[in-house]
């Protein structure tokens, strides 16, 4: 065989082995450098890989990227700020954990209706001083069973006002006062008891309203409020809508259509694949925080329990493993500006 | 004599045969009796030609198969790597190799620079057909071992049915494959798989002659294109008895018989094998195969350059227009929605506009049979086919051309840098100067088309009129489509 045609064979295998050896030199010296945590819609297949694990005091060197839109990665129970992760691009974040644990990984940005699957977990394992062991929440200690109906008739005839009820603050009894009764008793309730209260017998329906209103305010700080409305507008509004009215941009799909269509498996736990065709399992319209009939008769620790529990078959998250307590609180007292007015007169 | 031989002197004598009667058909009396008169000239191309191949700079390029190899190899790696990217890369398109070189890069300098400027250029340098052609001819720059049946493609699939078959099939699944970096690395693969697989069972260059829908795409706009290889005295050929450059040709074809430049890859074979170094690289008047009577009967050429006009307005909506709900519809393939998309897709190039066109030649036919009139016709749908796909082309190259830069700094889209420091994404503002470009191509393309219409109709203004006011019709949508 002549010699060029040896030198033009040499040449088209070299270029070839250039063109398809160099992505797996790349990808090799790539590997060290972290773990690709890409983020996909839960459509179609949520974070991979789905589990991480590092040592404690050790860095977690995560390259993030996603495949179709817009995520962002959040660790939940932490004061770490949400990073966006662009499609296509890759965003580096290294993570140092102090304490052992399962810490819940998630995606803020509202990417699909299944947007909420998008979670994760990141075991950290090794010595150290574990969590402090979690007392039992407090829905859970007043033994609300979370899933019975709820509904009052009883409502004002306009939004409570606090700034209103302020005006006859003097004339509640000292029991009627303090966080318990915020944190226990729904509105209705207390309603009614100041109602039976002789002291008050000569207010109007509307202004015992405005004071148990007041009460209500009075549990809040103006900075809870703050907080409790970002953490409404990133991790509610897609599905109660910004003004709480239960009609989100994920609103309409969750009443009629089949969210179930994804291949998420629950972090660490037992395939939940199938889809709601076949489980039976549906989603439901997202409750509306402007309904007086039924959010004057939950208490704040019912509030709580759905939060952290989730809606079990109706579509709503669980966002125990995601908020803090005091969040958890801190969007409650935001909830009830959907039926309060807790600010000072306008 | 071996049966290879005897065979290839049945196709010059094919091929020689029919130009001649293509010739006879359409040239009108007078002209026949000039073309009689100077019937003693051997001179096979007109004056206004300028020969590349004498240049004393560019023939050493031309002559050396070394060049063409090189950008060839090249080429393959490229694609080889492109098929590489699609497959493991990143499945952001925007961020793959895959689609920024294939969909933003290589084919929009395909369609604004290699087919305007070089019809099928392209060709010459593609390497799809390499791994065939050198498994058919048992090396990469000599002849060894040929392995393959060496069969003689079917008559009745000649002709430009398969490819405007294939084009139409891409066009379904367009939507997907332009933004899939995995479909576009599996439609490569294919398409390698192809050419190889059928250079193995046919003769020379099946795949790019009658499937290769990329080909087709050129083959046709090439007739319009500057750039042609031609015979420069067809005595010297009737003297040649080996005809060395039919046998070398990969393509099959026999120069002296080379009416237009739509089946010639450019390969410059010929010019390397002619003895007495009688061909040419002419550099020629743009539309120099088109606008000129013909009686041709084939309606292949006629349906493809359809094709390519219910394309361009198809994928103008597509991508460029308003609707939401079409990008949507073209992108759920299998859907239901995708279903009507598909349907109304093959409706607009195999019914309506063929029947829109159709009715236009009757009404100019001018006593001629419609099949003819129809076939004749279709060449006005040339300079407005080419320049429609141009001016879509510049609608989503140039605000998308900021890709190329970033694939270059991270072409698997893993998070590469190398481009390093200096590497700064860039996305460039057409929106000024863009709409402008489109309409003024468009124009070209109209006017270009009608002047065509005129000429294959004889200068005769009746039977160009309903051609004309079709082209403008068809400029009209792709106005409203691209500029608003």
């Amino acid at each position: 065989m002549k010699h060029k045609e040896w030198m033009a064979r040499l040449f088209v295998l070299s270029l070839l082995a250039l063109a398809l050896g160099a992505p797996l030199i790349g990808w090799r010296q790539q590997a060290q450098n972290g773990v690709l945590l890409r983020g996909r819609m839960a459509e179609t297949g949520g974070w991979t890989p789905e589990n991480l694990s590092v040592a404690v005091g050790e860095t977690l060197y995560l390259r993030l990227t996603s495949d179709d839109v817009l995520h962002s990665f959040a660790i939940g129970r932490s004061d770490m700020p949400p990073v966006d992760i662009l499609p296509g691009e890759i965003t580096e974040l290294n993570l140092v954990f102090d304490q052992p644990g399962k810490y819940t990984f998630y995606c803020t940005r509202w990417c699909s209706i299944n947007h909420w699957r998008m979670r994760g977990v990141i075991e950290v394992v090794g010595a150290g001083q574990p969590g402090a062991a979690l007392e039992s929440p407090l829905y859970v200690r007043l033994g609300i069973d979370l899933d019975s109906t709820v509904h009052t008739a009883l409502t004002p005839e306009e939004k409570p006002a606090a700034w209103r009820g302020q005006e006859y603050t003097r004339l509640l009894p000292a029991a009627a006062l303090g966080s318990e009764v915020y944190l226990t008793q729904a509105p209705v309730d207390y309603w009614q008891a100041l109602r039976s209260t002789t002291a008050l017998a000569h207010l109007t329906d509307q202004q015992v309203w405005d004071l148990a209103a007041w009460v209500w305010a009075s549990n809040t700080a103006p900075q809870e409020l703050e907080e409790g409305q970002q953490l409404y507008a990133v991790n509610c509004a897609a599905c109660h809508g910004e003004s709480g009215g239960g009609d989100g941009v994920f609103a309409a799909q969750l009443d009629q259509a089949d969210p179930g269509e994804h291949t998420m498996t629950i972090p660490g736990g037992a395939p939940d694949a199938m889809p709601s065709a076949i489980s039976g399992v549906r989603t439901t319209r997202p409750t509306d925080f402007t309904n007086p009939a039924y959010m004057l008769a939950l208490s704040s620790a019912r509030l709580q329990g759905k939060i952290l529990r989730g809606g079990m078959g109706t579509g709503m998250p669980y966002w125990g493993p995601i908020f803090t307590e005091s969040q958890t609180w801190a969007l409650i007292a935001y909830l009830w500006t959907f039926q309060f007015d807790l600010g000072e007169k306008p | 004599m071996n049966q290879v031989n005897l065979e290839g002197i049945t196709e010059i004598a094919r091929q020689s045969q029919q130009a001649l009667v293509e010739h006879r058909q359409a040239v009108p009396a007078p002209a026949m009796a000039q073309s009689r008169f100077a019937g003693n000239s051997t001179q096979a191309s007109p004056a206004n030609r300028f020969n590349l191949a004498r240049q004393a700079w560019l023939r050493p390029l031309l002559i050396s198969r070394w060049p063409q190899f090189l950008a060839r190899a090249l080429a393959l790696a490229g694609f080889a790597f492109a098929i590489l990217a699609g497959l493991f890369g990143s499945p952001v398109g925007s961020h793959n190799f895959a689609i920024v070189f294939v969909w933003i890069a290589w084919w929009s300098v395909f369609k604004l620079a290699f087919i305007p400027l070089g019809g099928r250029s392209w060709c010459s340098v593609c390497p799809i057909p390499m791994p065939g052609d050198w498994l058919q001819q048992g090396g990469i720059l000599q002849k060894g071992r040929r392995l393959g049946l060496n069969l003689r493609w079917p008559k009745r699939l000649k002709g430009y049915w398969l490819q405007t078959g294939a084009f139409l099939l891409i066009g379904l699944f367009s939507a997907l494959t332009l933004t899939d970096p995995r479909l576009t690395a599996w439609v490569f693969i294919g398409l390698f798989g192809l050419a190889i697989g059928l250079s193995l069972v046919f003769e020379r260059r099946a795949f790019c002659s009658y499937l290769c829908p990329i080909g087709g795409f050129s083959g046709i706009y090439a007739q319009a294109a500057p750039l042609e290889v031609r015979v420069i005295d067809r005595s010297v050929c009737a003297q040649h008895s080996q005809k060395t450059c039919y046998q070398a040709c990969p393509w099959g074809l026999y120069p002296v018989a080379l009416r237009d430049s739509a089946a010639c890859g450019l390969c410059m074979e010929c010019l390397r094998a002619c003895p007495e170094d009688n061909l040419a690289l002419n550099l020629r008047p743009f539309g120099a195969d088109i606008a000129r009577p013909r009686t041709t009967q084939r309606l292949d050429e006629a349906f493809l350059a359809l094709t390519m006009l219910g394309s361009a307005l198809s994928f103008a909506a597509v991508f460029s227009g308003p609707w939401g709900w079409l990008k949507l519809a073209a992108f759920q393939i299998g859907s239901l929605e995708w279903v009507g998309y598909a349907a109304a897709f093959l409706a607009l190039n195999l019914l309506i506009l063929p029947g829109a066109f159709a009715l236009a030649a009757w009404f100019g036919r001018g006593g001629a049979p419609l099949r003819s009139a129809f076939a004749n016709q279709a060449q006005a749908l040339l300079p407005l086919g080419l320049m429609a796909w141009i001016a879509f082309t510049i609608s989503f190259a140039l605000p998308k051309a900021g890709y190329i830069l970033g694939v270059m700094n991270d072409p698997m889209g893993w998070g590469w840098n190398l481009l390093g420091a200096g590497y700064a994404p860039w996305s460039p503002d057409v929106s000024d100067f863009s709409p402008l470009l489109q309409a003024g191509l468009l124009l070209i393309g109209l006017f270009w088309s009608a002047q065509t219409a005129q000429r294959a109709a004889g200068n005769d203004l009746r039977r160009s009129a309903p051609v004309a006011v079709f082209c403008l019709a068809f400029t009209l949508a792709m106005l409203a489509l691209l500029v608003g």
